[in-house]
């Protein structure tokens, strides 16, 4: 039996009147590559969204690790309006900031590329080491950390290495093409030393031929980085391809779940997509 | 404090609290379409209480007033094309700055021409006229004002409600972007807002400065950043918020003064700012966005 | 590259400097306006890099600087006053007993206090205003730009409220000011001459900064300004890290207060209105947001230039027996407004862009200069 690295329980996010995520049960095994599909607009990168800590839940529990990393219950005025169910299963309230989350172990990449244009690609990477500093404001400040500087450097430089990124190390990373900015914020999601990677469709706008390498490209680094990933796809091959796991999101319900095999074959799914079938 | 001073200082309030929401006006409209604080809103202000001085001095007071109304609106469109307009795709802080700049340029501007010694503003008879009700009593103006005010602003609301114009300022005001799609004339809708807060705000500096004394290059600072505040605390982007805004802090601005507190009155404005933004931001009547991640 | 070439370099213009502060010094007598205008440069240079270390690597936009120069100027002034001319100063209510009693304990305390004092003094101007940003920090730093901006701005105005209001009268004096506040001192016991040391204050305190900015925690402000949600996805905690950049800005914004304090001999709440905090960032603006070096040239450039144009342009001139029009008071403030706009609207990276300053760069200038006319 896999531990269990991820896991929430009927996990809600309401909007004023709009249910964007309605009871959501996932559980993601260590060291496997789950993913979350389903049409545009069923929920997915609200889920993320609320996992990582964006958003507090209406309703329901995130667990990573075994800890308790968010929990709500409808209060308020979403007392009158909650269209989810179980609500009387949740008592207390456990809120942490994404940042606080990202340092339990759980990176994630964005949708729309959420690079910092202005810096260079080293600096990206760079930045992403500060949330794992010993050294405080003074101690940084009066460089009195030299060595723990320059193993934060040269990790980072390390990553890019591996990443295939080495050459443009001084650029800007809004000079980058649009498919090694992916791999940049990819590389910048993994310096901060994550359990867990989040991956929101990171294979959008790529070609087939780009999207096979990214395939083998996640694959390669789950394994030497030791990672768990979980990841948001519309690109059905990539998914199919490395997924051990999927789960499919239909108007913030969950509709199916199960391997690839079973997922392709599922007429709920198929009829979600409306045809979308494969030959 | 008897009921009767309590009720005349009310009146002034309300009275100073209209001019304040003619201005307010400015700053809601701008700030819905732009998404900017035009900090050279009250500089304008300032700038019309000038024009009359030098439009009184020369015609009958009938045509002064047009004459000064026009050239205040014709003066808040040029600003917008040349200061505000190149910096459209800009981050947000240039054409902030690019405001406080034009703040600046009109108060050192209005320094170097009319010096910074207190021009007397003229006195237009009719309107100073002394009225009394029972036991209260105020001047026309003081009278006018908040009735001025109303049918303005129901005219506006009407305009903005009723016309293929103002249809145009609400959709640009709720997504810039996709208004200029769907191929309305950004550019004109933008110089409409400007020349109808500008408008306003020469209205509502006609109103203000009868009543005082003297106009400095300073005199707009303080009531632009009140009203301000006032857009703020009736909703930003929310027209009749503003000019309720706009009365909320001319009357407890009058009373504070009134009760011995002037050096506060000011900063009660401010801190009125802060509270709404912590507990409020959205303003009385304003409406909550939720930023898509 | 050149690293040992460049650290030559600038040990030498350093002391090419420091030799001229000394120089003038000993030439006091005549070179007045000058030395006034480098001091004034010097503080303003100060507040300058702490605006941009908000506004322009943290990407706060923040008005409130001249609030928190304000408190570090007046705590500055009331401690420093001397207990013998409190009462010619607090002239109309008197001063209050609690503060008159503080100084007389502070005035008997020994020797190497009393040399210590006025840095004392500056220090605690600035941690107060430290707290007090901390404490407003927790509620203002969540809002939007443009809100933290006005909110800022109203915090400044709040400020000067609260130290021109008659029931402080006698703490700050009220609408009086404060006036009889000593010079700069002198430091180590002299080796340090009283014209320098704003100076050595000044720039102890910009490479403090500078430090700040090239550690981890800089870095971690640039990626608040360029991305929020981003650095907070990269484990960034935003209400530490904003915190501490408006705390730190408001510290140093308040010790150069305390210097600006001793630079005028007197202040009143006036002095600190919203038209100085638009001063410092049409500086900040001038020398390129994101630029420290810009921001200490454009002080210096700014300053002087207000002072020079000031016996130019606020002057009727007269060419050759013709007055020319244009000339007079308040000329130069119309220029500087219509330069500020131009570099909003045209050079909008100001002088310097976000770059620093670099020996590579400027020689490189001059050997491609040379090249061009010796080649070809």
């Amino acid at each position: 039996m896999d531990e269990i690295v991820l896991k929430t329980e009927h996990l809600t996010m309401q909007f004023g009147g709009v249910v964007a995520v309605d009871d959501l049960n996932i559980e993601i095994p260590k060291g496997h590559i789950t993913a979350l599909i389903g049409p545009n607009g069923a929920g997915k990168t609200t889920a993320f969204n609320v996992i990582t800590g964006g958003y507090v839940p209406t309703n329901g529990r995130v667990i990573f690790q075994g800890e308790i990393i968010g929990e709500n219950h409808p209060r308020a005025k979403m007392k009158k309006i909650y269209g989810g169910k179980d609500r009387s299963l949740f008592t207390r309230q456990v809120v942490n900031t994404p940042d606080k989350i990202t340092r339990l172990g759980m990176a994630r990449t964005f949708q729309n590329i959420r690079l910092f244009k202005d810096l260079t690609v080293f600096e990206n990477v760079l930045i992403a080491k500060h949330c794992r500093i010993n050294a405080g404001l003074l101690r940084a400040t009066f460089r009195l950390n030299r060595a723990e500087e320059r193993s934060m450097r040269d990790k980072s430089r390390e990553l890019l290495r591996t990443v295939g990124l080495e050459e443009h190390l001084d650029e800007k990373a809004s000079s980058l093409p649009y498919g090694k900015q992916r791999r940049l914020e990819i590389a910048r999601a993994l310096a901060t030393e994550p359990s867990l990677l989040l991956l929101d469709e990171p294979a959008a706008g790529m070609n087939p031929k780009e999207t096979e390498e990214l395939a083998s490209f996640i694959q390669s680094i789950k394994e030497s980085f030791s990672l768990t990933v979980f990841l948001i796809e519309h690109h059905m091959n990539l998914v199919m391809d490395i997924s051990d796991k999927i789960y499919v999101l239909d108007y913030g319900e969950t509709i199916a779940v199960g391997t690839a095999k079973e997922v392709q074959n599922n007429p709920a799914v198929i009829q979600a997509y409306l045809g979308v079938e494969e030959a | 404090m008897s009921i009767t001073t309590f009720l005349q200082h009310c009146l002034t309030g309300i009275s100073l609290g209209g001019a304040y929401g003619l201005i307010a006006i400015g700053y809601t409209l701008v700030y819905g379409i732009l998404r900017l604080i035009n900090f050279a809103h009250g500089d304008i202000f300032m700038m019309a209480g000038y024009f009359m001085i030098f439009a009184l001095a020369s015609f009958p007071w009938p045509i002064a007033i047009v004459i000064t109304l026009v050239i205040t609106t014709v003066m808040g469109v040029v600003i917008e094309r040349l200061a505000y307009k190149p910096l459209r795709s800009s981050p947000r802080m240039s054409i902030m700055i690019s405001a406080i700049g034009v703040s600046y340029l009109l108060q050192n501007l209005a320094t170097y021409l009319f010096t910074a010694i207190p021009r007397g503003y003229p006195e237009i008879p009719l309107l100073k006229r002394i009225f009394r009700i029972g036991e209260l009593s105020a001047s026309l103006v003081t009278l006018m004002t908040p009735v001025l005010t109303i049918i303005l602003v129901a005219l506006l609301i009407l305009l903005v409600n009723k016309t293929k114009t103002g249809m145009a300022m609400r959709a640009a005001s709720k997504d810039f972007e996709t208004a200029k799609l769907m191929g309305i004339n950004i550019n004109r809708v933008i110089t409409v807002t400007f020349a109808i807060g500008s408008l306003l705000a020469g209205i509502g500096s006609i109103l203000y400065f009868t009543d005082r004394m003297s106009v400095t290059p300073f005199s707009g600072t303080l009531p632009g950043l009140k009203c301000f505040v006032a857009a703020v605390f009736g909703g930003i982007g929310n027209i009749p918020g503003a000019v309720i805004g706009g009365f909320f802090i001319g009357i407890v601005e009058t009373l504070l003064v009134a009760l011995g507190y002037s050096t506060f009155s000011d900063a009660f404005t401010f801190l009125l700012l802060i509270v709404m933004l912590l507990v409020k931001p959205t303003g009385l009547f304003g409406e909550k966005t939720v930023e898509k991640v | 590259m050149h690293t040992r070439r460049n650290t030559i370099l600038t040990i030498i213009s350093a002391a090419l400097l420091v030799g001229l502060l000394y120089w003038l010094h000993f030439n006091r007598t005549g070179n007045g306006m000058l030395i006034s205008i480098l001091q004034k440069s010097a503080i303003l240079a100060l507040v300058a890099v702490s605006m941009n270390l908000l506004n322009g690597f943290t990407g706060l936009f923040s008005l409130g600087q001249a609030g928190f120069m304000s408190i570090g100027a007046y705590v500055t002034a009331i401690l420093l006053i001397p207990v013998s001319s409190l009462e010619g100063v607090y002239y109309m209510s008197g001063v209050h007993p609690s503060i008159r009693v503080f100084k007389v304990f502070l005035g008997s305390l020994p020797p190497w206090f009393q040399s210590l004092y006025p840095f004392f003094a500056l220090i605690l101007g600035a941690s107060i205003a430290a707290i007090i940003a901390a404490i407003v920090g927790v509620a203002v730093l969540r809002l939007k730009s443009d809100y933290l901006a006005i909110a800022t701005l109203g915090l400044s105005e709040i400020i000067r409220a609260i130290f021109s209001s008659p029931q402080l009268d006698g703490v700050t004096n009220g609408s009086y000011g404060l006036n009889k506040i000593p010079g700069f001192p002198k430091m180590f016991g002299g080796l340090v001459p009283s014209l320098v040391t704003p100076f050595v204050i000044s720039a102890i305190c910009i490479m403090l900064i500078v430090m700040l900015i090239r550690s981890s925690y800089g870095r971690a402000f640039l990626a608040i300004r360029e991305d929020e949600i981003a650095a907070e996805a990269m484990g960034i905690s935003l209400f530490k890290h904003k915190s501490v950049s408006f705390i730190i800005s408001s510290f140093f914004s308040a010790l150069a207060g305390g210097l600006l304090a001793m630079y005028m001999r007197s202040i009143e709440a006036k002095t600190f209105s919203i038209a100085l905090t638009y001063d410092i960032l049409l500086i900040v603006v001038i020398g390129g947001i994101g630029s420290v070096t810009g921001s200490v040239l454009a002080s210096f450039l700014v300053t002087a230039s207000k002072e020079w144009w000031l016996r130019f342009f606020d002057q009727p001139l007269d060419l050759f027996g013709w007055q020319v029009p244009l000339f007079k008071t308040g000329f130069r403030m119309v220029i500087f407004s219509i330069l500020l706009m131009v570099v909003v609207l045209i050079y909008r990276r100001g002088l310097m862009g976000t770059n620093e300053f670099s020996w590579d760069r400027i020689l490189g200038r001059f050997k491609r200069r040379k090249n061009a006319k010796g080649g070809a």
